[in-house]
């Protein structure tokens, strides 16, 4: 089976968020760069279900060409293929990207196709939910989301996949080609090994330059970051002399 | 008029459907008009006995031969077919899992742009709203337009009130027109989960470990203390990669969101990603042996200590003084 995730290229953001003057980004100047726990769990299904049934694995991100970086980390936890939707400037909101991932999958779908495609759920940073959904709708393929267990049945041509609910699962059966987006948990995802690394930075990752299709429903104007009351921290003490102020609080918020 | 798409059980709406009822009516006053709700199942009736209370003055229950369980994108067309009939102002749905998959089948059919996790919205020809990123660590202002406005309410942030003015809802029946591909996606089976003990997402004591404790052995004092204190067990991403925990004990953006009375976090550092999942907390606790950790920022409680050192006194402590 031939698979497809996609990932989207985001900080890796650590204990406080900073925003960059402007107020349109987030600062990352002292930042590394990273994929969300979601897709990286979608990498790591699309490379399983590659290799136990012989077929390819393909990662997919549209952004600059920066973004190359998170395509060679999915290729140095074995995905096959690298492929880089490449745009120029500013972000796009999830319409565009939703119908450029989808046009250039309908190119593929003429050629050899996938029989699967693996989303994140929602995506690290701006979280919106949809572009699955509409990848899916624009392909006429059935999808469903929040999944956290999958399996394919390559024969039936099918997949089966759950989504947990309160006290238990609800099990979906799709037929191939389908489409997935997959929550962290999913699986474990591999650790890339040294080598592996190195390999994956002297394969290629194929380039499509892409364009903007319609104006943007939703449009970012500023972001912010939420008000906290930090710093009022009462210290009970060092180590295990800390221990009677600390049953004193558990005895006043009666969790004995 | 706004249409708000409800989820419940047994004709019970969730607490984040009155929460996004809330947020609906919200926007209804602004922009002058009257809250309709939308409803999948049997139980129309008795959902608008509750939801009148919350402002809405029709229930549309949708109903068809062929939809008998969940099919995300039957709801999604059924939805988008009374957008086609009633010409809403806007769609609001609760910002859950169904909420959001409804919506977005509802969003692509239309090719209408959607917001997820609103906070605040300023109801004019677009809409200026405030919405959730990083799973809330960052807000966005951003604008929405479209011919109908699209949007989620962020779960757990609005405070659900019923409206001063609420009455009854009436309720009409709608039939959509669905085609077969319309629900090739449909529950085929519920399986019920063999977990014990009390759901990390509902308890009321929650007692986690990150990095530093170290090993997977190292989480036998924490699993004792949890014991101790009729508590649940959590961990950081970290615990998890590192391989010392399973992926459901993970607390935080891309793991479970906890709201307990007191949450102990040990070894962890406090990671915007980890805060997002305990900020439901009334109380934190942490302890670490680093008095610059980001956690002792955002805690109520701090002990500067080796988690190795502190825990087995402080079960000594528990055992002595409640005799367990
Ligand atoms: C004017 C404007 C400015 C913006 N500026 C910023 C900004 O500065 N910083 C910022 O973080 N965002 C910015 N955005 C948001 C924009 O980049 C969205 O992230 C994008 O539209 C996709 O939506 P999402 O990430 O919410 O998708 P979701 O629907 O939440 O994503 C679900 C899944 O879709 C896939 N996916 C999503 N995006 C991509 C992608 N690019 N490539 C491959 N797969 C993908 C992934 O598998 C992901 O897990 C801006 C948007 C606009 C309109
Ligand atoms: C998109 C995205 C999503 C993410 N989602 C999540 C998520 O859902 N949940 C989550 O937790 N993380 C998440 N992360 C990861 C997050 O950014 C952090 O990497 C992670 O939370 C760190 O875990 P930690 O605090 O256990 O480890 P560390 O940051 O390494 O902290 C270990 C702490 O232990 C203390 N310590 C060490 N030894 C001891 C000792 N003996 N006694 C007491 N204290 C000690 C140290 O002082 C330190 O503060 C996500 C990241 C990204 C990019």
């Amino acid at each position: 089976m031939d698979v497809l995730a996609c990932l989207k290229r985001v900080p890796e953001t650590g204990a406080k968020i900073v925003l960059t003057e402007d107020q349109q980004d987030i600062d990352t100047t002292n930042l590394g760069f990273t994929m969300s726990p979601h897709e990286e769990c979608g990498i790591e299904e699309a490379v399983q279900i590659a290799e136990e049934t012989g077929g390819s694995a393909t990662a997919l991100t549209l952004g600059g060409e920066e973004a190359k970086e998170q395509v060679r980390t999915a290729l140095a936890m074995q995905a096959d293929d690298g492929v880089l939707l490449e745009k120029d400037g500013a972000e796009w909101d999830p319409q565009n990207v939703a119908a450029a991932i989808a046009n250039y999958i309908e190119d593929r779908m003429a050629e050899d196709g996938f029989d699967l495609l693996v989303f994140g759920n929602e995506s690290a940073d701006a979280g919106n939910y949809q572009v699955g959904v509409r990848v899916a709708e624009q392909l006429d393929l059935p999808i469903v989301t929040s999944i956290k267990d999958l399996e394919v049945n390559e024969e039936a041509g099918t997949v089966t996949a759950e989504r947990e609910v309160g006290g238990g699962s609800e099990v979906y059966e799709l037929d191939l080609p389908a489409v997935v987006a997959v929550k962290e948990g999913l699986n474990e995802p591999r650790y890339a090994s040294m080598r592996a690394r190195m390999r994956a930075r002297k394969q290629t990752v194929e380039s499509v330059p892409v364009e903007k299709e319609h104006e943007a429903g939703l449009e970012k104007v500023r972001l912010e970051t939420p008000e906290k009351d930090e710093g009022t921290a009462e210290i009970l003490g060092e180590g295990p002399e800390a221990v009677p102020e600390i049953m004193r609080v558990l005895r006043e918020l009666e969790v004995l | 008029m706004i249409l708000t798409f409800v989820e419940h059980e047994a004709g019970v709406p969730e607490d984040t459907t009155l929460e996004a009822l809330t947020f609906a009516r919200d926007v209804a006053d602004q922009t002058d008009s009257a809250i309709e709700a939308v409803v999948f199942g049997d139980e129309g009736p008795a959902v608008a006995d509750e939801v009148g209370a919350y402002g809405v003055g029709a229930v549309h229950a949708v109903s068809h031969p062929d939809l008998d369980t969940y099919a995300p994108e039957a709801w999604g067309e059924s939805v988008s077919q009374l957008v086609d009939e009633l010409s809403p102002e806007a769609v609001i749905a609760p910002g859950s899992d169904r909420g959001h998959e409804v919506l977005a089948h509802t969003a692509a059919k239309r090719d209408l742009a959607m917001a997820a996790n609103c906070l605040e919205v300023e109801a004019g020809d677009s809409y200026e709203l405030t919405r959730q990123r990083w799973g809330g660590t960052l807000l966005e202002h951003a604008r929405l337009s479209g011919e109908t406005k699209l949007l989620s309410a962020a779960p757990n942030e609005i405070s659900a009130e019923p409206a001063d003015d609420g009455g009854e809802a009436a309720v009409q029946e709608f039939e959509p027109d669905l085609e077969e591909s319309d629900l090739r996606v449909q529950i085929s089976s519920i399986e019920e989960s063999d977990e014990e003990g009390i759901p990390l997402g509902e308890a009321r004591t929650v007692v986690s470990g990150g990095r530093g404790v170290g090993s997977p052995e190292g989480f036998d004092k924490l699993e004792e203390l949890a014991d101790l204190l009729d508590a649940a067990i959590g961990s950081s991403r970290a615990a998890v990669n590192e391989g010392w925990r399973s992926h459901d004990d993970q607390i935080g953006q891309t793991g479970t969101k906890i709201s307990p009375k007191l949450y102990i976090p040990c070894g962890i550092s406090g990671a915007v990603q980890h805060m997002v999942g305990c900020k439901g907390a009334e109380n934190i606790m942490a302890i670490n042996t680093d008095p610059e950790a980001a956690i002792i920022q955002k805690a109520e409680y701090a002990v500067i200590g080796d988690l190795h050192e502190v825990v087995p006194e402080l079960n000594e402590a528990i055992r002595e003084e409640t005799g367990q």
